[in-house]
């Protein structure tokens, strides 16, 4: 990999990821670049999901979950000792695969971050550039005090992602984000999530790898281990899109991709 | 591997098309007894609402000749006295719930709090459902004893304050559960935003989770709060029973016994002068109207607003 320290946003030693007694990941190292999309493909099972939540702390609300390495984000760990995962979650934003509105109006709903950090400037403000910011303005404009459960599963998506972007974080991991949409939706979010790329660094974690040849600039495949009964997730490879798509190191990567592993 | 026979369509072409089977109704043994069981569900589901019908039938047929202003602003009359009310009656009762829903809402809620979200699977957790899924058997008697034990007993006095104790036992597990179940079915991918976004436990539970459940949460209440204003065995150790006004003159008589209608129908129905026989009816109807408008409350404020 050719990126430098000062690009890197986020640097993961994902040495092992436990539930309980079951290992789900282990010796992974994933290096997040400043924005860019980094892609995590993968078969069912992988911990892609796991890896992402990881990320930011998301985990924690797990029970028996436990780590070990480190997850540097711009240098510090935030897996270290007197970190708070609820300001680690205020930097590093998440958007879900299933749309996940509250039952509150679409202005609430975006505002949300908002009003949790005491947002003193225009909430009116910040509201509106973070619908514009998800593409969603436009389509919202005339009806803010709806009910966010009001709209289509595309734009309840886009409003999950303006919420996200509302409290401007450093980066967004996007948990498999467009797989509850229609294509016509899926497409809208993935020219969102390049355009989103300028001012945020993105973790995207997909199912399609069609997505992920469409929108990651870094692709990282991830495999699954099934080894003494058990089942963990490596990282197999990582690099450019381009590379781990069309000249991929590992015979894994390129069976997977070509649909035929077993 | 033989292939599912299924008529392709260059086959259709030379096969002649199948006998048309009959669709008509057919009397027969299934049909019958679908029919038999449709009736029977349909005749029990009239007779579950003849109670309700017929109660409210009587009530203002023979209630609701007396109903007039004055019953409401009127003391209860002594043995032959013509007129009187049950205003007093009624008051007490709007006191002695109100003292419930102070201390069953707040506790309640907390409760369910604690067993939906904060330690649902604990030992703790365990212990209170358990006590109150009980609860919401318990005789109602048995919480007059109850606050009769712990307040009367300790302030030497009947009072509007042991009444609405008693109250209070009965509607805390409604409270308790009905929140808890609330609570429970905000969806997990909901809560997870907050979390995504750097909400603390706190912020979750008061941003989220309550908002989205407050409208179940109210219906419970509002169920909790219809029911206590009905009881009367609970009040007869606690509250006992009065004929003067629980603000009398000015002075607020607090801790000393207090009329509510749920007793004062118990009393009257028993005597044996028309006029009283009458004010029970009467206070039955408004009794009875009293829970049923808490009862529509609950459906409008259960709405949910998003």
């Amino acid at each position: 990999m050719s990126a430098s320290a000062q690009t890197l946003v986020m640097d993961c030693k994902l040495d092992k990821i436990f539930y309980g007694d079951f290992m789900a990941v282990r010796d992974s190292h994933v290096p997040i670049e400043k924005n860019k999309i980094t892609g995590f493909i993968g078969p069912s099972g992988c911990g892609k999901s796991t890896v992402l939540r990881s990320l930011n702390r998301m985990n924690d609300l797990v029970q028996n979950f436990r780590f070990d390495g480190h997850v540097h984000f711009l240098g510090q760990d935030v897996y270290g000792k007197g970190v708070d995962p609820v300001v680690v979650r205020r930097y590093i934003g998440m958007v879900f695969q299933q749309p996940n509105p509250f039952s509150m109006s679409i202005f609430d709903n975006v505002a949300f971050g908002l009003r949790l950090n005491r947002y003193k400037g225009d909430l009116g403000d910040r509201v509106k550039h973070a619908l514009q910011g998800a593409a969603l303005w436009d389509e919202v404009k005339d009806k803010l005090k709806v009910s966010g459960l009001a709209l289509s599963g595309g734009q309840q998506q886009r409003l999950c992602i303006a919420r996200a972007i509302a409290t401007e974080p450093e980066v967004l991991l996007m948990d498999e984000p467009c797989s509850a949409l229609d294509p016509i939706a899926t497409r809208r979010v993935e020219e969102l999530m390049v355009e989103l790329k300028k001012n945020f660094t993105i973790a995207l974690v997909t199912h399609n790898m069609h997505q992920a040849t469409r929108v990651a600039d870094t692709t990282a495949f991830f495999s699954v281990d099934i080894s003494q009964g058990s089942r963990t997730g490596y990282l197999v490879e990582m690099g450019p899109t381009d590379q781990v798509f069309n000249h991929s190191r590992e015979k894994l990567t390129r069976d997977y991709i070509s649909g035929q592993f077993s | 591997m033989s292939a599912v026979n299924l008529a392709h369509p260059a086959n259709a072409m030379n096969t002649p098309l199948p006998a048309a089977p009959s669709l008509q109704h057919q009397i027969e043994g299934r049909a019958l007894r679908s029919i038999l069981l449709t009736s029977l569900a349909w005749v029990s589901a009239l007779l579950a609402s003849v109670p309700l019908i017929s109660v409210l039938y009587m009530l203002i047929t023979r209630g609701g000749a007396r109903l007039n202003l004055e019953v409401f602003t009127e003391l209860p009359p002594a043995g032959f006295e013509l007129g009187g009310g049950f205003g007093n009656a009624l008051v007490g009762t709007f006191v002695m719930v109100i003292i419930g829903a102070a201390i069953a809402i707040p506790v309640g809620i907390m409760a369910a709090i604690f067993l939906a979200e904060l330690g649902p699977y604990s030992r703790l957790a365990a212990l209170a459902r358990f006590a109150a899924k009980t609860l919401t058997g318990l005789p109602s008697i048995l919480a007059g004893v109850f606050a009769y034990a712990m307040v009367v007993l300790t302030t030497g006095t009947y009072s509007a304050p042991a009444g609405g104790v008693a109250l209070a036992v009965l509607m805390l597990p409604i409270v308790v559960l009905t929140a808890e179940e609330a609570m429970k079915m905000v969806p997990k991918i909901m809560k997870d935003a907050a979390y995504g976004m750097g909400s603390t436990n706190t912020q979750v539970i008061l941003k989220v989770v309550l908002p989205t459940a407050m409208p179940a949460i109210l219906t419970g209440v509002m169920l909790a709060v219809a029911r206590a204003a009905g009881e009367t065995a609970p009040l007869l150790f606690t509250a006992l029973f009065s004929n003067y006004w629980i603000v009398d003159g000015g002075h607020l008589a607090a801790m000393s016994p207090t009329a509510s209608l749920a007793v004062l129908i118990y009393n009257f129905s028993g005597m044996p002068f028309d006029n009283q026989l009458e004010l029970a009816w009467a206070a039955s109807l408004v009794l009875v109207l009293i829970v049923l408008v808490v009862n529509i409350a609950s459906r409008i404020f259960g709405k949910p607003r998003f």
